[in-house]
């Protein structure tokens, strides 16, 4: 009996689970299999792969665009993703002051990281336009500059960190809700030692949310280092110089502009391989000082 | 005395709050309104140097201009109908396969006991870590195979086969709900099906709305997948349509550009409005449960 009912369980779950074992296998494992299959190749869509072994992995390290396409987006995770993170933090903790109105302050701050890529990239080359731009309408009165930021080699990148930086509302509101669910008698505890605000927040707070904080930041590194249509629709062919020219942009354009898929196949998995280092390397070394309730 | 002073000093430290809260809301605001400014003003005002904040005139027509711009193209229909036609479309057939998929495939994970299960939880987890770009060329090339390269097929079709952090969240949901309600429906002879339809999926409404409203959210502001596989201007979405409008042909004029921005972000933004709950809470439980 005990047998059968196993069985009748058995089937139901497969049954369940079959749309996502067939998207699975069709739309993910299929193509990474052939990716990798791909990168050992020379391939354009039109012929056949021919199988090349390692070259495009070694062609890749001497080639100057991989590695200035991958340090931008290095770059940009680098400074993106500690910047967001302060600024959500630091908003969240703001907010959770008990404040009066919150939930007005919460929308406002939540609002800009509703607004689609295009819409996003179309606003930010406006704001930042160095002749009539709303940026340098504040910045030249004071300074009697105006910058050239989306044509300036040293700030044109810049220009999309601090747009990232715009639409941290999410992260911020997870944040929020992680500091709602800290417990108030630690706090109720530490205000009869006397404790400073800022040595709460420091000593109860932060270790507290810091599981929340490394999830985040480990999602916040696959998705940076991905980062496509920002730089694509902002900075076409990466201008000024190159310096906004993104991984992801390149593994587009020697994909689809350039035909050599094989060698966009290679890319694809650097960046993967990168990734899953990377996820690693916080995980183990986040892991000894993220705080983990025992209950 | 100490506690007045105490009490002054939380009206000090309250309004400091306050001050800050606001100066952060103008920031994170005045793009937003700059955007929705420019929208409305005449093509000299928008580019005016120093600027100016409140339109004179008041330029509605923008608005139509920006939604007719280009029709000469189009044998004279609006483009701006077109994409959100196209858009919509999407987005339905798009949010109705993630819903649909993702209910029946988190039962499984959630409530089901299958050999290998946990397994293949684990592995799907772990495909969120894989990149787009790296499946993205042997995907073109499947969908080149099947003759969909240049349809909506790529964009919409994937979405009936479920994914993995739609699966999580709802399995998260599923499992938050009692067992004991399934054996007592499994004991008056329901099968698996009419558990989850009749027991299980009337119980995980909410949860439902957020997986609908986030894939409503990713369709709509997809860039990469329409630029991949929509060749033909009659079949852009809004995002590339609006690409498209900026870039092509010298592109259209900034307050135009500024009108037409804020009709891609308007339903966002109302739709945000009338289902804040849900988006809020569905942000939470996704970034907090990892």
């Amino acid at each position: 009996m005990s047998t059968s009912k196993l069985n009748s369980q058995t089937r139901a779950g497969l049954l369940f689970a079959a749309p996502w074992l067939i998207g699975f296998s069709v739309f993910l494992l299929f193509p990474l299999l052939k990716s990798f299959y791909n990168s050992f190749t020379e391939y354009t869509i039109l012929t056949p792969p021919v199988w090349i072994g390692l070259e495009n992995y070694t062609d890749l390290f001497k080639d100057e665009l991989f590695w200035q396409s991958l340090g931008n987006s290095f770059y940009y995770a680098l400074i993106a993703i500690p910047v967001g993170t302060v600024v959500a933090i630091g908003l969240a903790l703001l907010l959770n002051q008990k404040v009066k109105g919150q939930a007005f302050y919460r929308t406002f701050f939540f609002l800009p990281s509703l607004v689609p890529v295009v819409p996003l990239a179309i606003l930010w080359l406006w704001l930042f336009n160095g002749e009539s731009g709303i940026i340098n309408a504040v910045i030249e009165p004071i300074f009697h500059v105006k910058p050239n930021w989306l044509g300036d080699v040293k700030l044109a990148k810049n220009v999309l960190i601090v747009m990232s930086t715009w639409g941290v509302g999410n992260a911020m509101v997870i944040y929020l809700a992680g500091l709602q669910q800290v417990p108030q008698e630690l706090y109720e505890a530490a205000n009869l030692d006397g404790a400073s605000p800022l040595r709460k927040t420091w000593k109860i707070t932060l270790p507290l949310l810091s599981p929340v904080i490394m999830f985040n930041v480990v999602m916040s590194i696959i998705g940076s280092l991905q980062v496509f249509a920002q730089p694509f629709i902002m900075f076409p062919g990466g201008a000024p110089e190159r310096t906004t020219y993104f991984f992801s942009v390149y593994i587009y354009d020697t994909a689809f502009r350039d035909n050599r898929m094989g060698y966009a196949s290679a890319m694809g998995w650097v960046l993967f391989l990168i990734i899953l280092v990377l996820t690693y390397v916080a995980i183990k070394y986040m892991d000894k000082k993220v705080h983990y309730e025992t209950n | 005395m100490a506690k007045k002073s105490l009490k002054h000093q939380n009206i000090t430290s309250v309004a400091i709050v306050h001050i800050v809260l606001v100066l952060l809301s103008a920031l994170f605001l005045i793009p937003l309104i700059w955007m929705i400014s420019t929208s409305f003003k005449t093509e000299v005002q928008a580019s005016a140097f120093p600027p100016v904040w409140i339109p004179d005139p008041v330029e509605s027509i923008n608005y139509k201009k920006a939604w007719e711009y280009g029709k000469e193209q189009l044998n004279g229909q609006a483009p701006m109908l077109i994409y959100l036609r196209n858009s919509i479309i999407i987005a339905i057939l798009t949010v109705t396969g993630t819903v649909i998929s993702n209910a029946i495939v988190a039962y499984s994970f959630a409530r089901l006991k299958w050999p290998g299960r946990d397994l293949a939880f684990a592995i799907t987890l772990a495909t969120m870590m894989v990149p787009f770009p790296v499946i993205m060329v042997p995907l073109f090339g499947l969908f080149k195979d099947f003759g969909w390269v240049g349809t909506f097929r790529p964009l919409w079709i994937p979405a009936w086969f479920a994914g993995a952090f739609n699966i999580f969240l709802l399995r998260q949901f599923y499992r938050t709900i009692p067992f004991e309600l399934s054996e007592a429906a499994k004991i008056d002879g329901c099968t698996e099906w009419g558990i989850f339809h009749q027991v299980i999926l009337p119980l995980a409404k909410p949860a439902l709305a957020v997986v609908a409203l986030f894939s409503f959210m990713g369709t709509w502001n997809d860039f990469l997948g329409p630029l991949l596989y929509l060749q033909d201007q009659k079949a852009y979405t809004l995002a590339i349509g609006l690409q498209a409008f900026r870039s092509q042909a010298g592109g259209a004029p900034i307050h135009l550009q500024m009108a037409a921005s804020t009709m891609m972000v308007a339903p966002i933004i109302i739709l945000f409005f009338f289902t804040q709950k849900q988006f809020i809470q569905g942000i939470a439980t996704s970034g907090l449960k990892g």
